[in-house]
């Protein structure tokens, strides 16, 4: 019996009564009294921070209002935050924000160096790499959020089920992710794209296969040892059917691990997705597409630096912001960490 | 209530439990006594569904039952755990976690249940929309006593309720479950290495070693030691010998 | 190993000692003015879960986080005052002076070494034998804890060791190098209660045998009064009695007897089980 988290407060709650383990809520609530004009803001933080909520809404309100809280308190993560809020502001403004139409060529202008004209400088076609770069956002991030939509839960339910079925299941859906992971990632493209013709869509959709068996192998993993857990085994108890068990119980356990794994797959899907492009499989040529203007920028990178920097730049942030966003969630998808 | 015959269990190649056979009355709590490794949590794994690599005869409530439970089963029967640090997902609210056999079992009047499994188990309501780790070892374990109870099963099994829990708390955790059993009427199996523990709630007992049952007996001969077998003996024994400090 | 020491002083000596751990909500006090002295005896620290015993063995060791704050009066072992000890001083004292034996073998040995491997580098760390020396001297400590088959002991993995088998092996590699002190935490919950006598009189025999002070932590009061010689009883992070084992039966603390009168017993029936009403008072800072 070893001396736990809260001793104190422990030992002193053997009887029922609950009052001295209130690890969270309690001292905010109860701090200096409100300042007078901030009335309404103050009722409705106390009655998010209550000790006692009323209703089962109240409950998941607070719980919420406390996961946020806990998460402003990681300066990182909210850093993260910040920069993908920015970006996200800055290519839906792209019409407005852009200072030049990013497919208009003018030759007579390549590889200009940053000026007034063209904040960032041009292309080798003479293109605004600032309008490109707020264009090419949607595009890669778009791909990038598509790309994770698509391979999260697919792995996340293959490998929950695989490993909470155990058995013939287990090694049934594990040799099919073996299949997908055996294939190369870009001959495996190559196949796909050319039954369905190079693009976006198929470029997401050739990442996408690729990239969910490492999720399922790691869900499965995960999976292992929580369906071994005694709370698996009293959900079980409570006669709830199989589905129920994986996807109420079990795959809630598993989604930290996937939070970070995926955000340090971003950088990785939008490097996937230059090389596509690069192929001429993915973002066709005249679109903008951060991962395709550096792979068509290197050819000048020792004199026109500023062609490949800037969307590389670009590429760097969000992937850095993601990293940080998706630490900062896992702490607070844990509720023993606030 | 509870009838288990030749119930063997055998993992791969271990085999973990050889031959046993007992039977509980309905109303009566059946204490299984035994060291680590005699098989007598397994035996009560098998009764409630969570091992199936078993082969035998068990019966509830006249009913014999195979390998997969259905849903009405586990309305008959459930289950509380030793370890209260390990059976309460550690992602839900007491909300949720007593919400869940009611959601599974279709009751209607969830909210009702709830707050009155609470006030079953004195825990007061404030506890309700906390997580288990906000929570005490003992009210922990009443939580798990209340998600047992909340769909009215007839027959408790308890695995090792108590050995997780500081002895005061044990006490009235023990009490807790007695005054349940009285009011409900309850058919329980209790698993527990604690001789004082079994005596205290149990009327008859069977012993284990080895995956085998030993001996069978009651109460009273537990208490003033006519015990037959040796390993019986030298519980017993241990058992006072520690407890007469 | 000769002790210095001061005569006519207790080995250990700790007076008014305080631990806090910061947590997000303020500040934990695990310890809150503990005070005792150890002889060449056996002092038994019992208490429920979150009472500070634990907290109270490591802050002797010097184990505790970084992050708790140490505080006492005296917080001394032999002539070393381990408040202001270098972490060089502590590490001669720890696994050298002062041996600590855990719950559970199989977290506290290592999974990837043998049983003679281990002894043997534990003693290796805190004298200069030779390989082959050291590997004898585990054989011999081995013997010591009375493993009738050393050898085969020896060379096995802590996985393919009995519970009680791997306790031994834990008492071996801490009583090697000859501590003066043995901290034993909770040694024996882990275990079956056949083993749990058997390794607890093994402990006995061996302090008695070599002179050795030992600290024995636990929540089992019974036990704990039987293989000690005095008990103090923690609560909430302070000493609420101290007595002689032997006159546990006559403990005058509230705490002390509704610890004893809780327990269900297999000599008496009883209806009802005592439970425990827990005075505030008891948790009032003592003076």
């Amino acid at each position: 019996m070893s001396d736990r988290a809260s001793p104190l407060a422990d030992a002193a709650t053997a009887t029922a009564a609950l009052e001295p383990i209130a690890p969270d809520a309690v001292p905010e609530a109860a701090g200096a009294p409100p300042p007078p004009q901030a009335g309404a803001a103050s009722g409705r933080r106390a009655w998010l921070l209550t000790d006692a909520p009323a209703s089962r809404s109240q409950a998941a309100w607070g719980r919420r209002y406390q996961a946020w809280l806990a998460f402003r308190r990681n300066p990182l993560a909210m850093a993260g935050l910040g920069v993908i809020l920015i970006m996200l502001l800055l290519i839906l403004l792209a019409p407005l924000l852009a200072t030049h139409d990013p497919g208009i060529q003018e030759l007579g202008n390549r590889l200009a160096a940053p000026s007034a004209a063209h904040w960032l400088g041009t292309d080798e076609l003479g293109r605004d790499v600032w309008s490109r770069l707020l264009y090419g956002g949607r595009i890669t991030l778009g791909m990038v959020v598509a790309v994770v939509l698509l391979v999260a839960p697919v792995g996340l339910l293959v490998g929950c089920v695989a490993g909470y079925a155990g058995g013939l299941w287990d090694r049934l859906l594990m040799r099919v992710t073996d299949v997908f992971l055996a294939f190369p990632r870009l001959i495996l493209a190559l196949a796909f794209v050319a039954a369905m013709g190079p693009g976006v869509e198929s470029a997401v959709i050739a990442i996408a296969l690729t990239a969910w068996p490492p999720y399922a192998r790691l869900a499965r993993a995960e999976t292992l040892t929580i369906r071994r857990t005694d709370y698996v085994a009293a959900a079980r108890m409570t006669g709830a059917s199989p589905a129920r068990v994986v996807l109420r119980h079990v795959l809630p356990m598993c989604l930290p691990s996937l939070v970070v794994r995926v955000t340090l797959d971003m950088s990785s899907i939008i490097l996937t997705a230059a090389g596509l492009g690069f192929l001429g499989l993915g973002a066709q040529p005249p679109l903008p597409e951060w991962g395709t203007m550096i792979a068509t920028a290197r050819r000048f990178i020792l004199e026109q630096w500023w062609v490949a920097v800037m969307p590389g730049i670009a590429i760097f942030a969000a992937s850095l912001a993601f990293n940080l966003l998706g630490d900062g969630l896992r702490d607070v998808l844990d509720p023993k960490q606030r | 209530m509870i009838d288990i015959a030749k119930l063997d269990v055998r993992f791969g190649t271990n085999h973990a439990v050889r031959g046993v056979s007992f039977r509980v009355a309905p109303g009566e709590t059946f204490g299984l006594v035994g060291e680590s490794g005699s098989g007598k949590s397994t035996v009560l794994r098998a009764v409630a569904g969570l091992v199936t690599e078993w082969t035998g005869r068990i019966a509830v409530d006249g009913k014999p039952l195979g390998r997969q439970r259905d849903r009405a089963f586990f309305r008959l029967v459930q289950m509380v755990f030793q370890d209260p640090y390990g059976s309460l997902h550690p992602r839900q609210t007491v909300d949720r976690i007593l919400s869940e056999p009611l959601a599974v079992h279709g009751f209607a009047d969830a909210d009702a249940r709830i707050l009155r499994a609470l006030e079953e188990v004195a825990l007061p309501r404030a506890a309700r929309f906390r997580y288990p780790h906000q929570l005490s070892g003992g009210q922990r374990q009443r939580v798990a006593i209340a998600r047992a109870l909340i769909a009215d099963p007839r027959v408790l099994l308890l695995d090792e309720p108590t050995s997780a829990l500081d002895v005061s708390v044990q006490a009235e955790v023990l009490n807790l479950l007695a005054d349940l059993r009285a009011a409900r009427g309850l058919t329980c199996i209790l698993v527990s290495h604690n001789l004082a523990v079994v005596a205290h709630l149990c009327g008859r007992l069977a012993v284990m070693q080895g995956g085998r049952v030993v001996e069978e007996l009651d109460e009273a001969a537990l208490r003033t030691g006519r015990a037959v077998h040796p390993h019986t003996q030298d519980l017993i024994r241990l058992s006072r010998d520690l407890e007469t400090a | 190993m000769s002790a210095p020491n001061l005569p006519g002083e207790p080995l250990v000596a700790v007076r008014n000692l305080h631990v806090d751990f910061p947590s997000a909500t303020g500040v934990t006090q695990a310890v809150r003015g503990v005070s005792f002295a150890i002889g060449r005896e056996k002092l038994g620290i019992v208490g429920e879960s979150g009472s500070g015993k634990s907290v109270t063995g490591r802050a002797l060791m010097g184990l505790l986080p970084g992050s708790a704050t140490v505080r006492a009066d005296v917080l001394r072992f032999g002539t070393t005052d381990i408040l202001h000890a270098s972490e060089r001083e502590m590490r001669t004292l720890r696994g050298g002076r002062i041996g600590l034996i855990l719950q559970d073998p199989k977290y506290s040995l290592n999974p990837v070494m043998t049983a003679g491997a281990q002894i043997a580098e534990a003693l290796r760390a805190h004298s200069r034998l030779g390989r082959r020396e050291a590997r004898d001297a585990a054989l011999a400590a081995l013997e010591a804890v009375q493993i009738r088959d050393p050898r085969r002991v020896a060379d096995a993995y802590p996985h393919e060791l009995s519970g009680g088998m791997g306790q031994r092996v834990m008492i071996a590699m801490m009583l090697a190098p000859n501590p003066e002190l043995l901290i034993a935490d909770e040694p024996t919950s882990a275990l079956d209660a056949s083993v749990q006598a058997e390794i607890l009189r093994l402990i006995e025999e061996l302090v008695d045998r070599r002179g050795m002070a030992l600290m024995l932590i636990s929540h089992d009061l019974p036990l704990v009064s039987r293989f000690c010689d005095r008990v103090a009883v923690l609560y909430a992070g302070q000493v609420m009695e101290e007595l002689p084992a032997a006159d546990l039966h006559r403990a005058t603390h509230a705490y002390t007897r509704g610890l004893l009168e809780c327990l269900p017993s297999l000599d008496h029936k009883r209806e009802r089980l005592a439970t425990l009403r827990r005075d505030p008072s008891w948790l009032a800072p003592h003076a």
